[in-house]
């Protein structure tokens, strides 16, 4: 690509030296020009491949996380005889039919990877979600009125982030869900996932919290909403229907990134002991399990390994793909 | 740098710029010739969209680096810099060519002491010692008239005023004497009162500097009063040239006649109604063909919309426009054919 | 304080808006700082009053301090025999769609998000004025009025539109609730010379075919003299000068009017050349302005007098009111008077 605008402007220079008198006879003829119709109908084509190939990198994960129960897979807790620590594509008469090979207890990667992906999804937006209406509703109040109220939910905030986040989710994870004790009796709490998801749920408001205020406080001094306030309107009239929309870009694309951070957090706590049972499959707990045999069977940690990280990878382009596109265009004056 | 009083200061010829963008280039200058001598100044004059900043910008070779499409040459002194790399034009900023921007809330760094700010541009071309830069940068500050300049070198931008910004990003283009001088609308952020002291400084330093200035601008009472020749720029063109007070008193170009009649004047009783001119500025992705501003203006017939007028002389020295039927040739006629609003 | 006086006020009851020794205080700095000291205004219906002065001079805040916008600190606004300042809640957001505003940054003052007939017709919206059907129908009408084609317009959104067009789209939403005052704050500043013109003139039809009374404020001379019927002049939160403006142009009676006047420059090679300008210093900060006279550390004809004693609005010509202890007489010049010192302000 740097070639051609090289190429073009030499030979603009080239006839430029043909045309050398002052007062020129009309427009300059910019046909010479080649690289510029091109390089906008290559630009036009919208967006870039980075971001199809998220795109679809997301709707094989989550398609293959809702169609889990319907596909022809093998039962992700139960072990399959002789799978055990069979790499992927094993040799002939091993692993028949198991593409991504076995875990340390022979059951098959391929459908625990997808069977993971959809108990982790499921944690790390429901949790993003949580931040999202709780933490976006807090920062809009705080961003637009000001005064006090920023003060006190800043202030909350302030607090919440001070707190290491693993830290924070783990003590939660610890107090909220239902404990095995020595007597045998269990205390009572919740259910593992649903621990897990309000705990990150409760981490994620105060970032959500923050980003929403930030993005709040700059639109509500645009003009347009004092003109509406001067119209007559009421403060939540005018919050929901001048502020919101614009600051709802900022918070789609920061949930994204969120969904991502989710994810990797759920891993993090899986190898402190404070996800769901290893039997049910998360990409974190898959991990976590698997750092026992990783010198023999290493497969059984990379694989969700890697679907972590291209999953992670995948958010950040889409994350940026959305602020990009909804990025205000001003018009010209 | 050679030395021939025979060649102009800054010779432009048939100059144009061009932008990639998504709907396609964008012709900001579209063939721009002009000369400039030491010690005149040429005021351009153009609204937003004829291309005067992109002008400016292109002589100084301020361009982003992609996306953008040069043509033509600008010579300095005779030296071609119209191509010529960001490596190559550092030898010519600051030293023979400077630049003060519009707005000097931004054109100063927030964060660094007046006083660096100045020996910062004299000692990256200079090779002098710390007490001759101070002792310059304070002389400078006195020249454009900034009070108590021992005390302002040590303050930070915000606490200046606008005024008084404007006067030190004058002084830090002056650092070390350049020979050209572009100010891009110097004054229009500012105050009416602090505008005079402003052009007054600009005029005072050109005097004793025998500097050439290149003052470009919306306004046509600051061209009328500061200016030696004018370009009239409209839609990347140069629509007339003259000197001052010719293009005052005998304009040709019917836009520049517009522009003049749809200012409100003091001399004007209130409520007089103005005459607007209709319609806006074309495209300059795809421009009509024929003259740019026929779809607006008063006095188009058929030819104009057809065919693109060359820029002709007119009967006084140094006095070029670019019309077929210029002002005082023929009655003004039906009206603009088609109009819509800006 | 001393205020600088009513003497220009129309008796009560004649004016539309009344605006009496209005004061507006920010906290600034660790301290109070006054944008606007006092000032004294009135409208009678039909007129367009322009607001002029450079920046800090408080004329803007005057004008968001009038709608209430900005809550005043001290002094009276009393719109329709109501007293604005008193009012609270519903009872303000009543009066809403007969006091509207115009602002200065075209695209800033619309909503990026919001198609042109939803930001037009929420006016009429919030009040649930008539029915969907009567409304859309005076969108269109006001739209159309304002010189857009209400079909094009109606579903685009703001940043399709050039800047004089988004003025325009303000100046729809304004009119659509058919209101009494507009206070145009900086309407044409931020738009390029042939658009001025074309908002003005349409400033004008809009006030003939609506019967708009009009505040406009401006920093540029020419254009308020353009568009108003009585020009007020404002300098560091205090009025300097108030009158008809052909009367204030050729025969200003304050010092600072006639120097601004004099800066200004005119598209008229004859006329300027290189005038020195009268105006020496920067303009004085409102933390702490100057004692008595507050435009005396800059006024050529200062004396001892200003600094102790702050000028009362007093009436010097017909129809002309006048804060000065010494003002101009008719036909004098501020540069043949006497010239005391030249004061460099920091």
């Amino acid at each position: 690509m740097p070639e051609q605008p090289e190429t073009a402007l030499d030979a603009i220079t080239r006839d430029a030296a043909d045309h050398a008198t002052p007062a020129d006879a009309g427009t300059v003829d910019f046909a010479a020009v080649t690289s510029g119709p091109e390089t906008a109908r290559r630009r036009r084509r919208g967006l870039r491949v980075g971001t199809w190939v998220a795109g679809a990198w997301m709707v094989f994960v989550i398609g293959g996380a809702i169609l889990a129960p319907w596909l022809p897979l093998d039962d992700p807790q139960n072990s399959v005889t002789d799978l055990a620590r069979k790499g992927p594509f094993a040799k002939a008469g091993t692993a028949p039919g198991h593409l991504l090979g076995g875990d340390l207890n022979g059951r098959d990667m391929l459908s625990r990877l997808l069977w993971g992906g959809r108990t982790t999804l499921v944690i790390a937006t429901v949790a993003v979600l949580i931040g999202f209406v709780i933490g976006g509703l807090l920062g809009l109040l705080a961003g637009y009125f000001r005064g006090r109220t920023d003060t006190i939910l800043a202030g909350l905030f302030d607090v919440f982030l001070s707190v290491p986040a693993v830290i924070l989710a783990l003590a939660l994870v610890t107090i909220l869900r239902t404990q095995p004790s020595a007597s045998g009796r269990s205390s009572a709490g919740l259910d593992p996932e649903v621990a897990l998801i309000i705990a990150l749920g409760i981490v994620s408001i105060p970032v959500l919290g923050r980003i929403t205020r930030a993005s709040t406080m700059s639109w509500s001094e645009r003009e347009f909403v004092v003109a509406a306030r001067a119209q007559g309107a009421r403060h939540l009239r005018v919050l929901f229907r001048e502020v919101l929309p614009n600051v709802l870009p900022a918070m789609l694309s920061i949930a994204l990134l969120g969904i991502a951070i989710a994810i990797v957090a759920e891993g993090t706590l899986s190898i402190l002991g404070a996800s769901v049972q290893a039997d049910q499959p998360t990409w974190g707990n898959m991990i976590a399990s698997g750092r026992q045999v990783i010198a023999i069977a290493p497969h059984v940690v990379f694989e969700p390994a890697l679907m972590i990280f291209f999953t992670v990878l995948a958010l950040n382009f889409l994350g940026d793909a959305i602020r990009a596109r909804f990025d205000v265009r001003e018009g010209a004056l | 740098m050679s030395e021939h009083p025979a060649v102009p200061l800054l010779e432009v010829a048939d100059v144009a710029t061009g932008f990639e963008t998504l709907r396609g280039l964008v012709r900001a200058v579209d063939g721009v010739s002009f000369t400039l001598e030491r010690g005149r100044t040429l005021g351009i004059v153009g609204e937003s969209g004829s291309g005067k900043t992109v002008l400016s910008r292109s002589i100084m070779g301020l361009l982003p680096h992609h996306g953008v499409v040069r043509r033509g040459s600008i010579r300095f002194e005779g030296t071609e810099i119209g191509h010529a790399s960001p490596k190559e034009m550092r030898r010519f900023w600051g030293d023979a060519m400077a630049m003060v921007f519009q707005d000097p809330m931004t054109s100063l760094n927030p964060v660094m002491k007046i006083g660096k700010q100045i020996t910062e541009a004299i000692h990256t071309h200079l090779d002098v010692t710390r007490q001759f830069g101070n002792e310059l940068a304070l002389s400078l500050l006195e020249s454009v008239r900034v009070p108590d300049p021992e005390r302002r070198m040590g303050e930070y931008p915000h606490q200046l005023s606008g005024g008084l910004r404007q006067r030190i990003c004058i002084a830090v283009a002056l650092a070390c004497g350049p020979q050209l001088l572009l100010a891009d609308e110097p004054t229009t952020a500012l105050d009416v009162t602090v505008q005079a002291q402003v052009l007054d400084v600009l005029a005072q330093q050109q005097r004793e500097r025998f500097m050439a200035v290149i003052l470009v601008t919306h306004d046509l009472g600051v061209v009328a009063g500061r200016a030696d020749d004018v370009l009239v720029m409209y839609a990347g063109q140069v629509v007339e040239k003259a000197p001052t007070a010719t293009l005052f008193g005998n304009m040709k170009m019917p836009y520049t006649e517009a522009l003049l009649r749809s200012i409100p004047k003091l001399s004007e009783p209130s409520h007089t109604r103005l005459a607007a001119i209709p319609g806006r500025p074309p495209d300059l992705v795809a421009p009509p063909p024929g003259c740019r501003f026929a779809p607006r203006c008063p006095y188009a017939q058929d030819k104009c919309r057809e065919e693109m007028p060359p820029l002709v002389a007119a009967e006084a020295p140094g006095h070029e426009y670019r019309c077929w039927f210029p002002v005082g040739s023929t009655p003004v006629s039906i009206g603009p054919s088609s109009g819509g609003v800006a | 304080m001393a205020g600088t006086g009513t003497a220009h006020l129309r008796p009560e009851g004649e004016a539309l808006l009344r605006v009496e020794d209005l004061v507006v205080e920010f906290h600034a700095g660790g301290g109070r700082v006054q944008a606007v000291s006092g000032i004294s205004l009135d409208v009678v219906e039909g007129e367009t009053l322009g607001l002029v002065g450079e920046s800090g001079c408080g004329k803007s805040t005057t004008g968001r301090a009038i709608m209430q916008i900005i809550k005043p600190s001290g002094g009276s606004v009393r719109f329709e025999d109501q007293e604005l300042t008193k009012l609270r809640g519903s009872a303000l957001r009543r009066l809403r769609p007969r006091l509207q505003m115009i602002f200065q940054d075209p695209i800033s003052s619309l909503n990026p998000r919001r198609k042109v007939g939803s930001i037009v017709s929420e006016g009429l919206d919030i009040w649930g004025t008539g029915d969907a059907a009567s409304r859309r129908a005076k969108v269109d009408e006001v739209l159309d009025a304002v010189g857009l084609d209400p079909e094009t317009a109606r579903d685009r959104r703001p940043h399709e539109f050039s800047g004089g067009q988004c003025q325009r789209i303000s100046i729809a939403r304004a009119v659509v609730t058919e209101p009494k005052v507009i206070i145009c704050d900086e309407p044409v500043s931020a738009l390029d010379v042939s658009v001025q013109a074309q908002i003005l003139n349409l400033l004008e039809d809009m006030k003939a075919r609506y019967g708009l009374t009009l505040v406009f404020i401006a920093h540029d001379l020419a254009v308020v003299k353009n568009v108003s019927d009585r020009v007020a002049v404002m300098y560091l939160g205090k009025l300097c000068e108030i009158g008809s403006p052909d009367l204030l142009y050729a025969q200003p009676a304050h010092p600072y009017t006639a120097a601004l006047l004099s800066a200004i420059p005119e598209p008229d090679p004859e006329r300027n050349g290189e005038v020195p300008s009268l105006l020496q210093g920067e303009i004085p900060s409102n933390i702490s302005p100057p004692s008595g006279c507050r435009f005396r550390t800059r006024c050529p004809r200062a004396e001892a007098r200003c600094e102790v004693e702050e000028p009362v609005v007093r009436q010097v010509a017909l129809g002309q009111f006048v804060a000065c202890h010494f003002p101009l007489e008719p036909g004098e010049s501020l540069e043949t008077g006497d010239v005391l010192a030249e004061f460099d302000l920091a």
